[in-house]
């Protein structure tokens, strides 16, 4: 088959330019931006040439470094594990069975443009807006300045509306207003809850988290000194830097309590430390103890006028000051770093490793293990107006993402758990999070979610059991969600999976255990629902040994059954 | 002596025994069941065994030791804090610390810290594991290595060698899962132990566990799949054991509570006492706000020195009017110190280059002051010493021998302590 003549193959390279000659709007009828509901490609289910691209660089290491790729992962592996990634839960047993028995050859491609589709806008909102809340503001819920319903609120949204990356980006950083949604808030905006929490002694937080998350540049160190590994970043870069934020302020809202009930984040005239407001400076010290003067300069080296006045007119008609934040996120949103972070960052979500480690620390210190094939998605991203599901796809039916997680002769050396770089010659199995093992056990067992806020509120109070705050000033925090034994007891004896092997009416477990199939068939159901296959010999007689326990009760050996099945280890994880 | 938990089994412990007796019938578990066997055949004989122990009391931010250990009186560097005198002839320490300074006989200060890691995540790190951060390598911290080399000789524990109370640990690195820090609460109060179901069924779960599990682990996928099921093995352990009760901080006497402090720090201190009386090998207990950027002075004389003082101070006491003291490292200690300039909000910054660390117990030299920073507390003007050299220090402290060399995982030989010089003056 000819792919070069359809499907999203057709687009020119530079898709920019043909969205603003209107030639791509006439053919396709898209809007400027693939905003909105996200439309699958034309032909549906057909590969792109971002994949081959994909694959070819993939394939081109395996071949220097002498690997062979792991076989292809059953069917069932692969529909759990995009499921999982694209949507954050397991698929249903009718999902699953949907997928395996359909009979066309772009199956795979098909079942992707309906997850990234309408039919599953909620889920993906919600699962990646899951993602990015610990990516912006951690786990932590004890800090009063950020409100995490008014973040993920905004997440949400943004991810159902699916707006470019860049404009998302931009969002966060410029964000204005009132950061929860609470009875007096006049302007609410849960992009705030971004750099809300982080403007503490001047900001440094804000400063760190925007050149790590979204420029992959760890600065936070340079901020006392030259980083002694990483030559990238100087001192007075951290602070230049950090001069973009000095306009903004977190006003604290009691709302007539006594305790802080939201932040409004302004934008205000800065006078600078020097008090002149034309040339609105800061000091920073050096090691030595030697004050040094910084302007806001872009890591780049663009500088900006080093106004701290708010833009305004003056009388004349001419014009003063400028808006340090806009001016920072127009230089974010432009960096050649900003694509490749994000591609950086989406690949490591969908094979467990980044093209470096960590993801977020580029440099000459830290070089990528496919340095060709970041760049190309970066500009592929760049060309597709930083249509994230665009990305997702090309990631999710390319190659390597479709190999088994099993270890061959072949694929051996490919160890990246062992420091090797990872050569992707594997799926490598890892963990779900915490927030998929969750969604992924109300799935198991189809319980009602009722009312989305309720929900996320109860999934919080879950997740807090797991989180722990390091008791420093920027808020560093951990999850023992980790596969130790809080965990495992989690699993063992927590009310979730009390729930989940309860056989309450109507719950899943009652409807298969008092459905009409045969007992081999009920395993079979419990089996795909949680594995995505079949029993094997040994376990079906295992099973008999329960079902000889409790005395021929078909439904509470089913129920001993669904408990091990969510506790093992093949459930657990992502493979 | 002490009575130890198990001697006094509560009606909750005779149950647990009968379940034990289930599941010690259990072939599916031989290997667990093993040791269930042996644990309940342990007579108190061989509870009172002596082991070795250590208690890390870490501080998280980064504490000024120069306003606590180290002080600077009429330096421009030095702050409003005065010194006092302490039971260890010729030691002063900060005045906020009163019970503290009675116990200083049992302890020694180190003033010669100097590293090189002043980011709170790389300094962590490096502190808890003696290594720098190496995206590479996950090197295993204090706690892992510690209970790996002395979990072995305590046949009878049944409750996870490192245990974490408040979190803020680094974990076991290339040693595997099993060596990772079990993260409690300081209530003391472990999530989730209740099955819910007969023993004898939740036997039977776990041979259909075993089943699946076994399955997955056969199919070669790495690592991960046979970790889930060694963790799965120490639940088990640790659901049906009786020395759970050593978490359980609130069957102390009022007056003991009293003395350790009614707060988080102060029941951990405790609990961490109570646990090394079980036979845990290492204790590591959170204290955190020590990130004082601003208005420090006010932060550690009304608050976080009075909480440290009265636990600490109960602590070391209580090992030692029990006679474990000389069993028990204790460690007391953060990611770095703070800048000797006090900055423009009455705070101090991030500061390795000469900072102190505080040990006692076990094999340490006791009431002794070790190294020396300039006037001004900017330099360290004695020998320097680094992460790894306080880490061999504390291993010699507990008899572990410093020739241990691991295997990382790619291969590459590890030497224990990252190699460290033990300091020398912290030994007779």
């Amino acid at each position: 088959m000819d792919t070069s003549l359809i499907g999203d193959v057709r687009l020119p390279a530079n898709r920019r330019a043909w969205w603003r000659s209107g030639v791509l709007v006439a053919a396709f009828g898209f809007g400027v931006l693939p905003a909105a509901a996200w439309s699958a490609p034309p032909n549906s289910g057909v590969p792109a040439p971002q994949i081959a691209f994909i694959d070819e660089q993939i394939e081109a290491v395996w071949n220097d470094t002498g690997l062979t790729p792991a076989a292809a992962a059953t069917d069932g592996e692969w529909c759990r594990r995009v499921y999982l990634d694209l949507i954050g839960r397991i698929p249903t047993l009718s999902e699953l069975q949907n997928y395996l028995k359909t009979r066309d050859r772009n199956r795979a491609a098909r079942l992707v443009d309906r997850l990234l589709g309408d039919d599953y806008a909620a889920e993906y909102a919600r699962h990646w807006a899951n993602v990015w809340t610990t990516i912006l503001i951690g786990r932590d819920t004890n800090n009063r300045l950020v409100d995490r319903n008014g973040m993920r609120r905004y997440l949400r949204d943004s991810f159902a509306a699916n707006i470019p990356y860049d404009r998302f980006v931009e969002e966060l950083l410029t964000a204005t207003g009132d950061n929860a949604d609470r009875d007096g808030v006049e302007q609410f905006n849960g992009a705030t809850n971004f750099l809300s929490g982080k403007l503490a002694d001047g900001a440094l937080q804000a400063t760190a988290k925007t050149a790590q998350i979204f420029l992959g540049l760890q600065v936070q160190c340079t901020q006392c000194h030259n980083h002694p590994f990483n030559s990238g970043v100087k001192q007075n870069q951290f602070w230049e830097l950090n001069a973009f934020f000095r306009q903004t302020r977190g006003l604290r809202r009691f709302g007539g309590g006594r305790r802080v009930a939201w932040v409004e984040l302004v934008d205000e005239d800065f006078a600078g430390q020097g008090g002149n407001p034309d040339e609105a400076e800061i000091y920073y010290e050096l090691r030595n103890g030697l004050v040094k003067v910084a302007y806001p300069v872009f890591i780049d080296g663009t500088e900006i006028s080093r106004s701290g006045l708010l833009p305004g007119q003056l009388p004349d008609g001419g014009s003063y000051g400028v808006n340090r934040r806009r001016e920072l996120a127009r230089l974010v949103v432009g960096s050649p770093l900003l694509p490749k972070a994000i591609v950086n960052r989406l690949w490591a979500h969908f094979f467990g490793y980044g093209f470096t480690k960590p993801i977020d620390d580029f440099g000459d210190h830290n070089r990528p293990t496919h340095p060709v094939l970041l760049e190309g998605l970066a500009e592929r991203l760049q060309q597709y107006s930083y249509d994230l599901k665009s990305l997702m796809r090309w990631i999710v039916l390319s190659k390597p993402y479709s190999l088994s997680s099993r270890i061959e002769p072949g694929n051996e050396p490919d160890a990246p758990q062992l420091g090797e770089p990872p050569r992707f010659a594997r799926f490598y199995p890892r963990q779900m999070q915490a927030e998929q093992l969750y969604e992924s056990l109300l799935t198991a067992t189809q319980a009602d979610r009722g009312d989305e806020a309720e929900a996320a509120r109860q999934r919080d109070r879950w997740l807090s059991q797991f989180v722990i705050a390091f008791g420093t000033d920027e808020g560093d925090d951990a999850t023992t969600f980790n596969g130790s034994i809080p965990q495992v007891l989690m699993l063992f004896n927590g009310d979730l999976i009390k729930t989940a092997t309860r056989l309450d009416r109507g719950g899943f477990l009652d409807k298969v255990a008092n459905g009409p199939l045969r007992n081999r068939e009920k395993i079979n159901a419990l089996y795909l629902t949680a594995l995505a296959r079949q029993p094997t010999a040994r376990e079906l007689r295992e099973a008999n040994q329960l079902l000889l326990a409790r005395k021929g009760e078909a439904a509470e050996a089913l129920q001993d059954v669904w408990w091990a099945l969510l506790n093992s280890n093949e459930f657990i994880l992502n493979h | 002596m002490f009575a130890h938990p198990t001697a006094q089994l509560p009606a909750a412990g005779r149950q647990r025994r009968h379940f034990l007796s289930h599941l010690a019938g259990m072939a599916a578990l031989a290997g667990p069941a093993g040791c269930f066997t042996r644990s309940l055949l342990a007579n108190a004989a061989d509870l009172k065994k002596r082991h070795k122990s250590a208690i890390l009391l870490w501080m998280g931010g980064g504490p000024s030791t120069m306003d606590i250990w180290d002080l600077k009186p009429g330096q421009a560097t030095g702050g409003p804090f005065k010194q006092i005198s302490t039971s260890a002839d010729g030691i002063a320490i900060s005045e906020h610390l009163p019970l503290t300074a009675r116990q200083m006989h049992h302890l020694a200060i180190v003033r010669s810290m100097s590293t090189r890691e002043a980011d709170h995540q790389r300094g962590r790190y490096y502190m808890h594991t003696g290594f720098v951060p190496n995206p590479n390598v996950e090197h295993p911290s204090y706690g892992s290595v510690i209970a790996h080399e002395l979990a072995d000789a305590i046949e009878t524990l049944e409750i996870p060698p490192f245990v974490s109370v408040g979190g803020g640990s680094v974990g076991s690195g290339f040693l595997g899962t099993a060596w990772d820090p079990f993260v409690v609460n300081a209530d003391g109060r472990v999530r989730n132990l209740d099955m819910g179901i007969e023993p004898q069924r939740l036997a039977e779960r776990l041979r259909m566990l075993a089943a699946v599990e076994d399955r997955f682990i056969g199919e070669s996928r790495g690592a991960l799949p046979g970790d889930h099921r060694k963790v799965v093995e120490k639940t088990v352990r640790l659901m049906t054991s009786s020395q759970l009760e050593a978490f359980k901080v609130a069957q102390e006497p009022a007056e003991v509570r009293e003395r350790f402090g009614e707060n988080n720090f102060g029941r951990g201190c405790l609990m961490a006492r109570r646990l090394v009386e079980v036979g845990v090998p290492f204790v590591e207990v959170n204290l955190g706000g020590w990130d004082n950027h601003s208005d420090i002075f006010a932060t550690l004389a009304d608050r976080k020195l009075p909480e440290l003082d009265q636990a600490m101070s109960a602590l070391v006491a209580d090992l030692a009017d029990r006679g474990l003291l000389d069993d028990t490292a204790i460690i007391w200690m953060g990611e770095f110190g703070r800048t000797p300039t006090i900055n423009g909000n009455g705070g101090r910054d991030h500061w390795a280059r000469s900072w102190s660390v505080v040990v006692g117990g076990a094999g340490f030299k006791r009431g002794v002051v070790v190294g020396e920073t300039s006037a001004d507390g900017r330099e360290v003007i004695s020998e320097p010493y680094s992460s790894q050299d306080l880490m061999a220090s504390v291993l010699k402290a507990l008899g572990i021998p410093l020739e241990t060399t691991y295997r990382a995982k790619n291969g590459r030989p590890m030497k224990i302590a990252n190699g460290g010089r033990v300091i020398a003056e912290l030994f007779a």
